[in-house]
Order: C-alpha cells, then structure tokens, then sequence
C-alpha cells in the first residue's frame, strides 16, 4: 500500500519541477521560427534587389544565350557525357569480368588500374589526355575533342563502374551460373546470357549516379581547348557572362544542369526502392 | 551399357572429406533414388556427376565418357545430363519460354521454329504451357520447379539429375512435382534422385542408395533397403524419416 501511494506522489511532484516536454518542445520551436524570420527580414531589408536582379535574373541577357544553351552547349554535354559513359560502361565491364577472373595477373591488372583511375582527379586525366601530342608528336586522337573527352570521361568512370559490375555480379546468386552450366553453356556463354544481364539490373541504380556525376564532370572538358561549336553547359555560360558582362548565363546554365539531373537522381531512387520493394 | 559409372569417388572440400570413396552405377533406363541424413554428402555425389563439383579423385563416366579426364569435354557431356535444383534456379530476368528455348539455342544452336517447338512439347508434358509468357517469380515454387523440369529436358538427355527437388516446396505443392517425375520414370528416364520423399523412392525407383558419412552403407531394390534394411544405421535413418517424433 505505501509503495503505492508513494509512487504516486513522485508522479504528482515531477510536473510541478518544470515545464512538460511538450511545452519545451512547443516553445522551442517558436524560437526556431523566430530566429528564421528574424534571418529573412535581415537579409529582405540589406540585399540590393534592383542590383540582383540586373545581375543575375537578366531576362535580356539571359535570351541572347538561346537557342544556343540548347542547341549547342547543352547539346555538347549530353554527348561528352553519354559517349563518356558508352566506353566507361565497356570498359567497366571488361575490368569488372578480369577482377573476378581465374587467372591472378588480370584480377591485378584491374585492381591497379581501378585503384588508379578512381585516386585522380578528372581534371588531371583531361590535362595528361592534353599533352599526349607533347609526347608523341604527330599523334592525335580519333574524334578530336569528342574523342579526348569521351576517352578522359571513359576511363574515370570505368574504374567506379568496374566495382559497381563486380558488387552486381557477385549478387547474382550462384544457382544461376549452376543452372547455366548444366545446361552446357561455356563459362563465358553463361555469363553473358545469364548472370550480366541480371548483374546490370542489380547495379542500375548506382550506375544513373553514375551519370549524373559524369554529366557534372563534363564540365571539365573546357580545359581540353573547345571551339565555340564544341563548348559545353558550364564554358557556355562562362563565355556568355563575359561576354555580357552579367552573371545571368551562369545562372541560367546552372538550371540546365538541374533540369537534367534532379529527375535523373529522381530515377535512380525510384529504380533503387523498386529493388527494394522486389527483394 | 551403364549410364553412369562412378568408381573409387573421393571428394574433399580443404581438410574435410565428404565423399570417401564410392563405386556405384545406374543403368539405362534405370531410377536411382539416393536417401540419407543431412550431411551425408548425397547432394555433392549428385553434383559431381556432371562435374559441378570436381572430384578430388576416381573416375565417373557417364555415356561411356570419362568426365574426370583432363581433356574431356564437360560443356558437351552436360549437354545430355538435365539437372534439377532444390532451389529451382530459373533465370528470373526471362520467360519461361526463353528459359526453355535460350540454352536449345545457344548450345545445341537449333533453329528458332525447333526451340519453340521443343519447349511448347515439354510444358506441355509438365502442365504449364499457359505460363509461357510469364516470368519465374510470377509463378509458385512447383510451377517453378516444373518449368525447370522441362527446360532440362528440353535438351534431350539421356540422364536426369534431382537434387532435393521438393524439399523447398509448400507441401501442397509437392505432389504435383512428383507426379511429373514419375511420368518421366515410366517413359523410360534415367533418374538419379537424391530425396527425402520415401514413398516416392519406394513406388518410383528401381534401386535405393543409402548414404552415411560420404560411403554407402546400402544399394538394393526398395523392397528391401526401405522396408526391410540390413544396416543399423539404415534402420535408425529410416525410423526417424518414417516416424518422426516418435
């Protein structure tokens, strides 16, 4: 009995100590909203709005650019980009395919160059690509700027999409290869009819990320040295805004990308809780 | 001519040794029916027939080939061994029309009118031939293992393979597996069947292999390796299958 009726005191006592977690919840989150309109009545009150928008809303500026954002800039990168990711898909598969191999000098082969490929920066592998005919003089890559870019994007990510190919791979369970071979299809048969095919669904998601990384890092491709009908998304804007003399192309090249890549994150998600939800 | 012949099959993955020499045959046209505990190394003497395992050593011939020579040629060997898995193993990213046609086509490179024809034929001999355009993950795990059922034979071989192949159904579902696989027997199949499902080895097979720690400890008719044992170990296994919880 007096256990009780003891307890029951200190249930009565605590309320009274302080204020209950929901009102110190309550009045915390007023100081939350608070503090922020507190910020944007500052920030509404300081900026210079005429200033801002000449700058970088500059709807007269921002027209001289089209349809060339479009036609041409945008237009380069998607194929910078897409015939990046064509050779770092091949390769990728190639070195994914050597690193799970039998025979131990291809699995180093590909564990160096991976290891290689994926520790330089992008910036650096256009640079070498560059000075390649400093090396060897006479000596120039088929395709000119398209071939460099697609060879400098190639090989990056062919080294990430080389881990993403062998994670794919080995996540194809074992039964299939079995299946595969005692229906007396050779190693390499099976592996292309039946544990690739699966691989690649498995690694889709992680391989639109993939893309989107590339497209951003296309933007690299301008220190390759472009002619104005090579120029992509990022040198576009660059040129433009010097041209005019605003910052509005910047901008406006900025919202290109995001047009291109917020919906193509936007798959990859989807496709990565479809897995998920199949599992 | 035997089918299969195995002789002296010693099989060890590192230190531990799961076969310990076995000699047995089955002949043509023959069921054989491999029973035993858990461990007892029955499902890695079904794979080392078609050289899914490697045998550590002995010799195992099947169609008068001897597998185990360096230079045989295993992809053709397999062609005319069907196996089935407990696990069904069918390609889940194709139909069950291609899982039937895609080996017929690429391996034995037959027209694409004949693999059609081969694969309709033997769906139709397991019952499924309106599942066709579906996919494996559409369909229940004895459909399944019917599907898989006809695209081993879809190859026509001259041996059919069973590991455990009910043992992963919903027991409703089992009943339609065997049915499918006791036709096979009575056409006249050659069947290697490791089980648990003892009536089914005691209708079906003309020959029960009894395993125990990777040697077999009994061969013989079913009359008399299921109900009349000569082995005390054979004896224990079977009262447990038989009567369990008792």
């Amino acid at each position: 009995m007096s256990a009780v009726s003891e307890q029951e005191d200190t249930s009565h006592a605590e309320p009274r100590k302080g204020l209950s977690p929901r009102k110190k919840q309550r009045i915390s989150r007023s100081v939350q909203y608070a503090v922020l309109v507190a910020v944007l009545v500052v920030l509404v009150a300081l900026a210079d709005w005429k200033a801002i928008g000449e700058s970088f809303l500059n709807l007269d500026v921002a027209r001289k650019g089209l349809p060339d954002l479009f036609t041409v800039a945008l237009r380069n990168t998607v194929i910078y980009t897409l015939s990046g990711f064509a050779l770092g898909f091949v390769l990728g598969l190639v070195l994914a395919l050597m690193r799970l191999s039998t025979v131990a000098p291809y699995r180093w082969l590909s564990t160096i160059y991976i290891e290689i490929f994926r520790g330089l920066p992008i910036l650096l592998i256009f640079l070498m690509i560059g000075s390649l005919p400093l090396a060897f003089p006479g000596f120039e890559l088929p395709g000119g700027v398209y071939g460099s870019a697609a060879l400098g994007l190639g090989v990056v990510s062919a080294a990430y999409m080389a881990e993403n190919f062998r994670a794919g791979i080995q996540a194809v369970p074992k039964g299939q290869m079995e299946a595969a071979r005692s229906l007396g299809m050779p190693h390499m048969r099976a592996m292309v009819s039946i544990v690739i095919p699966q691989a690649i669904r498995i690694v889709l998601p992680p391989l639109t990320n993939q893309l989107v990384m590339l497209l951003k890092d296309s933007s690299l491709v301008l220190i390759l040295g472009v002619t104005a009908a090579q120029v992509e998304l990022a040198k576009f804007g660059n040129d433009q805004s010097s041209t005019y003399a605003n910052p509005t192309p910047i901008l406006a090249t900025g919202l290109t990308y995001l047009l291109i890549t917020i919906p193509l994150g936007y798959v990859a998600r989807r496709l990565e809780a479809r897995q998920g939800a199949g599992r | 001519m035997s089918t299969v012949e195995i002789r002296n099959l010693h099989k060890s993955f590192g230190k531990l040794e799961v076969l310990k020499g076995i000699d047995f045959t089955v002949e043509s046209g023959q069921v054989v029916c491999v029973i035993g505990p858990s461990g007892s190394g029955k499902s890695t003497l079904l794979r080392c027939v078609n050289l899914l395992e490697q045998p550590t050593s002995g010799t195992v011939v099947v169609d008068g080939v001897d597998l185990t020579d360096p230079d045989a040629d295993i992809d053709a060997a397999r062609r005319h061994i069907g196996m089935v898995f407990q696990q069904f193993n069918l390609f889940p990213h194709l139909t069950v029309r291609r899982n039937v046609t895609i080996a017929q086509e690429r391996v034995l490179k037959r027209s694409k009118g004949e693999c059609d024809r081969v694969a309709r034929e033997n769906l139709e001999k397991v019952g499924l031939i309106d599942k066709i355009d579906a996919y494996p993950p559409q369909l229940s795990g004895g459909q399944q293992q019917r599907v898989a059922i006809a695209r081993a034979l879809a190859m026509n071989p001259s041996l059919m393979l069973f590991d455990e192949p009910t043992s992963a159904l919903d027991p409703e579902l089992v009943g339609d597996v065997l049915s499918v696989m006791r036709k096979l027997a009575e056409d006249g199949m050659t069947m290697l069947v490791v089980t648990h499902e003892m009536g089914f080895a005691r209708e079906v097979a003309d020959r029960v292999v009894f395993m125990d720690g990777g040697v077999i400890v009994e061969d013989g008719p079913p009359e008399q390796v299921i109900a009349d044992p000569q082995h005390e170990r054979t004896r224990e296994f079977l009262s447990r299958v038989l009567h369990p919880g008792v």
